[in-house]
């Protein structure tokens, strides 16, 4: 049944994998997809010149090329006819073809221009992919519920899926990694080498700190997250998660079938036909739905786990997917009520507070709502249940970790030098989050682009490339089954940052230790997803209170003598994070030996 | 001061980690098992598949070098304790001021024929779990000898590669030696429930002889059945480890005879853990008591007095911890499997089996004496004060929340154990706090 199950997955996963490269293609009046009669009537007429018009192409790489090609050609006529004078009450910008227009012709006509399986057998498509997808993962889960309940990580370290990688391949693909991005960042940025070499620099910064500064090139981690041998499905998988993601956010026009594949759900939940972010987001919450079936079967004796599963799908399923689509039904805009800025960079960019502001009451509610989410909300509810009231129970990154990523969360580096690395890294990206905002605030109220001698404008892209899309993204997911499943919750995300800073110094949470019956085992540190050395702490008897900590639970689940619990208390930790409470459990012994 | 410490496990590496908070002496740890310290209680997770040999491994490998403590692989053959040197198998001599004997435990093997043939082996160290390893692969039926511990980890360890496995044991029922009937009965079903083939009051005959020197079967000694099996597993207890030591003019009994300051015969001479038996065995102790805890509780005491701290071993109150397949275990002060009169038990059972508490107090004053616990978190601290205070079993029932540990949303069961309590005596208590970390560290006076 589990094989079948599997089976049937992986079918259904190599029909997605192909849809993209099937069926045909050709550009004609009802296929091209503009803005305004000037962009259409100048785009149909290069493209009947260059003999693209109605031609059919079988492949939609070689559609994709030539229609690039019309369209810069289009851009550079109506350029040139532009500087002629405008026609009589046209703007300039509904005659000039601007860069942004040519992105979303293009995506938008090569999806209108498609004729494939999927748009003469919708249904059946559908069935085959998700609907495949999703059956096969069921009768591969399903079954689980079966076995006694109790701690299921057998061959974990075995599988080829979750061993993890050795120590150079995995630090060569997140070299290449960073590499790529830097470079492909180049390029994003309008060949402006600025953002990329200064990302290099700060990078670089880092690394002198760490390796140099606090001396950790000498000392060698043992307890990174590299067996010595690599799981080679473990890199295929990533390899086609990063593949993915490169895709989704920077040549989505090759993957139009995907985005047709879930435009009828669309149409039915706001009445607009799916973009990429709509196949994303449904995508997303699939995957949290089905996984999290896994994460309760796997933990059904562990009562925790299975409210804070349901919760994560909850808030995926209502708050993240399907209020905002039905909030743009009703042409509200599109508002996830618990994406709390920093994470939700957007929140403060023009664009967004101009569409709040022009939606009545529930706009302005929903700009309220947003502030009082960072101001009020965090730091109280952080207060009283730590950081884990959001980064495992709300939010929808974190909802993605602890169900898809869980088969992943033991690959977390616990070196002392990751804990290191991590500290400098996510407090600059919170840094700079709060530099660009500052800045698109500032060019908002003064309508001002340039603040000093930079540009707010390029601050913003520069940051949604870096920050929303390679990290949050790439990394953040890709590199799931290469360096575990927090690696942006960790090294990245602003809001965690935040969050992690009241939970350090504010909060009545805290995981406590019980006296004296840890064995050193190294269960709780190993599935730490957040890359904790837990028993560092539990073996001395010290309760533990880390800013990184997202209170999953699964330290106290997977440990065999039951050491550890997630708690909160109005006390002050004070000398129970002490050091020297130890061995000898009880308050007197220490005491008496001191 | 030079100090020497011969053993990396967990009492060898306590004593070193505590010496170098108080003192700057000298410290070399010396063992041939492994080059770092490793939780060797782990060992069936490496099996398992849930950790790797490094997961294992409590501090990284930079931590020695850091702190000082140096680290010789190599292994001790004989101690010269009139010139205080030690001669290693390399040939190398290293001399000490002060040394610490902490090596452990070895298989108990009880001249069984055949015991001593290939894919035999018990689980204490790393190289017995390589050997289960080297057997494990194409592996169809495991024979396990003994329960115990150590017997149930094993047979967890080949259950997890869908390997068969006999366990033969002695008791009449799982482990009923150390724990009462009800528990000990309730891990037997537990273990059958995970198709594991318990045969109970039965001894090994002998290991049968393939012919290339491997085992290939067990007799079973009561019934001469014979049993196939391509591994077979010694788990019938452990003893102190000290065949170096014997012949030495440290005094040796079944460990390393040692007084309550953990010193040996030998002024310069300690021994610490599993290898040291006490001479005088502290009330309601036993004199050698191979257990994580309390050898980690050596350790730190002689650093104490090695480093002029002299103090005695005082283990404080009875504690221990296991995990039987799924089902934990805890037990905090005197639970024993056959109780005197005077012991009087409360014992409440989940009907699912998988869970149970048992409250022992004294029959006369009523006084609390302990807490034997399965499938349920106990909070260590909460009842080792009451366990000390010697306080009345109703106001520990009053207050029994407080000691619950169990992780949030758990069902919580004590007002059952109350209700049996009130069954077995009229009396009418309840509940009169809630599970919160507040109440217990106010109760704990820690604030």
């Amino acid at each position: 049944m589990q094989k079948l199950g599997l089976l049937l997955f992986v079918i259904a996963l190599a029909i997605f994998t192909l849809l993209p490269g099937l069926g045909t293609f050709s550009l004609n009046s009802d296929s091209l997809k503009t803005n305004t009669q000037y962009h259409q009537q100048e785009i149909l007429a290069i493209a009947k010149q260059d003999g693209v018009l109605n031609k059919e192409y079988s492949s939609n790489i070689a559609y994709i090329k030539d229609l690039k090609s019309v369209l810069k050609k289009a851009q550079t006529a109506l350029n040139e006819k532009a500087q002629n004078g405008l026609p009589e009450g046209v703007s300039e910008w509904d005659y000039k073809l601007g860069d942004w227009n040519v992105k979303d012709y293009v995506l938008n006509t090569v999806k209108a221009s498609a004729n494939g399986p999927v748009q003469s057998n919708w249904l059946w498509m559908f069935l085959l992919t998700f609907g495949l997808a999703i059956l096969g993962g069921l009768l591969f889960i399903l079954p689980k519920f079966r076995d006694l309940p109790g701690i299921k990580n057998d061959h974990i370290y075995t599988a080829s899926a979750t061993r993890g990688l050795e120590h150079p391949i995995r630090n060569g693909i997140l070299y290449l990694t960073i590499a790529a991005t830097l470079l492909y960042g180049v390029f994003y940025m309008n060949s402006d080498f600025f953002w990329s070499v200064l990302t290099l620099l700060i990078i670089g910064l880092i690394a002198y700190l760490v390796f140099k500064k606090q001396g950790h090139s000498a000392l060698n981690p043992p307890k990174s997250a590299s067996p010595s041998a690599t799981g080679w499905i473990g890199i295929i998988s990533g390899a086609y998660l990063i593949g993915f993601y490169v895709l989704l956010y920077w040549a989505p026009h090759y993957i139009t079938s995907w985005i047709s594949l879930v435009d009828p759900i669309s149409m039915k939940l706001s009445g607009n036909p799916a973009s990429q972010w709509f196949l994303y987001g449904f995508l997303y919450t699939i995957i949290v739905l089905v996984m999290g079936i896994r994460m309760i079967s796997k933990y059904r004796h562990n009562k925790y786990q299975i409210v804070r599963t349901i919760s994560v799908i909850f808030f995926q399923t209502a708050f993240a997917f399907l209020i905002p689509e039905i909030l743009v039904g009703l042409n509200y805009p599109y508002f996830d009520f618990k994406n709390i800025w920093p994470l939700n960079y957007t929140f403060f960019f023009d664009y967004n507070l101009s569409s709040l502001m022009a939606s009545g009451k529930l706009g302005i509610f929903m700009l309220v709502w947003g502030i009082a989410l960072i101001l009020i909300a965090v730091p109280v509810i952080t207060y009283f249940y730590g950081k884990r009231w959001y980064c495992s129970w709300v939010c929808g990154c974190g909802g993605l970790a602890e169900t898809m990523g869980d088969p992943y969360r033991q690959l977390s580096d616990k070196s002392l030098r990751a804990w290191s690395i991590e500290r400098y890294s996510i407090h600059a990206v919170l840094v700079f989050a709060f530099i660009m905002t500052i800045l698109v605030l500032y060019s908002f109220f003064s309508g001002s682009d340039s603040v000093l001698f930079i540009s707010s404008g390029s601050v913003r892209a520069w940051y949604g490339f870096l920050i929303g899309s390679a990290f949050a993204g790439i990394i953040g997911t890709g590199f799931y089954p290469l360096m575990g499943n927090r690696m942006w919750c960790r090294f990245g995300c602003p809001l965690a940052a935040y969050i992690g800073l009241v939970q350090k110094f504010k909060s009545r949470f805290r995981i406590t230790t019980n006296g004296g019956q840890c064995i050193s085992c190294g269960n709780c540190s190993t599935y730490c997803e957040m890359g904790i050395d837990v028993r560092w702490y539990a073996q001395r008897g010290q309760d533990i209170v880390r800013s990184s900590c997202v209170g999953c639970g699964v330290c106290s689940a997977v440990c065999p003598r039951g050491v550890l619990r997630l708690e909160n208390a109005s006390s002050d930790i004070g000398s129970r994070a002490q050091e020297l409470r130890t061995i000898h459990i009880s308050e007197n012994d220490v005491k008496i030996l001191a | 001061m030079e100090i020497v410490i011969i053993g990396n496990g967990i009492s060898g590496v306590t004593a070193a980690r505590w010496i170098r908070k108080l003192s700057d002496h000298r410290i070399t740890i010396i063992s041939s098992e492994s080059d770092h310290f490793y939780s060797r209680t782990a060992l069936m997770y490496i099996y398992m598949g849930h950790m790797r040999y490094e997961d294992t491994k409590p501090y990284e490998d930079w931590f020695w070098e850091k702190n000082k403590i140096e680290l010789v692989n190599d292994h001790v053959d004989k101690i010269n304790s009139t010139n205080s040197t030690l001669s290693l198998k390399s040939g190398k001599t290293i001399s000490y001021d002060k040394l610490i004997i902490a090596t452990g435990s070895k298989s108990n093997k009880f001249g069984w024929p055949g015991q001593d043939l290939k894919a035999v082996g018990g689980l204490y160290h790393l190289q017995d779990m390589e050997n289960m390893e080297r057997y494990s692969k194409g592996l169809k039926k495991a024979v396990i000898v003994g329960g115990g511990l150590i017997g149930i980890e094993m047979a967890e360890m080949f259950h997890s590669r869908h390997i068969d496995v006999t366990m033969l044991v002695r008791e009449a029922s799982y482990w009923n030696n150390v724990l009462p009937t009800e528990e000990s009965q309730l891990i037997t079903e537990h273990i059958k429930d995970k198709h594991i083939d318990l045969r109970l009051g039965v001894n090994l005959g002998e290991i049968v002889d393939d012919g290339t020197g491997t085992a290939s079967a067990v007799i079973v000694k009561e019934t001469q059945e014979k049993i196939d099996c391509g591994y077979v597993g010694l788990t019938a207890g452990v003893s102190p480890n000290i065949g170096f030591v014997k012949g030495t003019e440290i005094e040796c009994n079944r460990g390393v005879l040692v007084n309550s300051n953990l010193q040996t015969n030998i002024e310069n001479i300690y021994a610490i853990g599993d290898c040291a038996e006490q001479r005088e065995a502290r009330p309601g102790r036993r004199p050698v008591e191979a257990i994580w805890y309390t050898g980690r509780m050596m350790g730190e005491s002689v650093a104490y007095t090695i480093c002029g701290k002299k103090n005695d071993y005082d283990p404080g109150i009875w504690f221990n911890s296991a995990k039987f397949m799924d089902i934990e275990y805890q037990v905090y002060g005197a639970v024993l499997a056959s109780p005197p009169e005077e012991h009087k038990s409360i014992f409440w059972k989940h009907q699912d089996g998988t869970k149970s508490i048992r409250i022992i107090y004294h029959r006369d004053d009523l006084s609390i004496l302990g807490f034997n616990l399965l499938g349920v978190r106990y909070r260590h601290e909460v009842c080792e004060k009451w366990l000390r205070e010697k306080t009345h079993v109703e106001e520990v029932l009053k207050d029994l929340s407080l000691a619950n540990f169990d992780p949030e949303f758990f069902k919580e069961y004590e007002s059952e154990v109350i209700a049996l309590y009130n069954q077995q005596t009229g009396k009418k208590l309840g509940l009169r706090k809630k599970r919160k970390l507040d109440s217990v560290l106010e109760f704990l006076s820690i604030k």
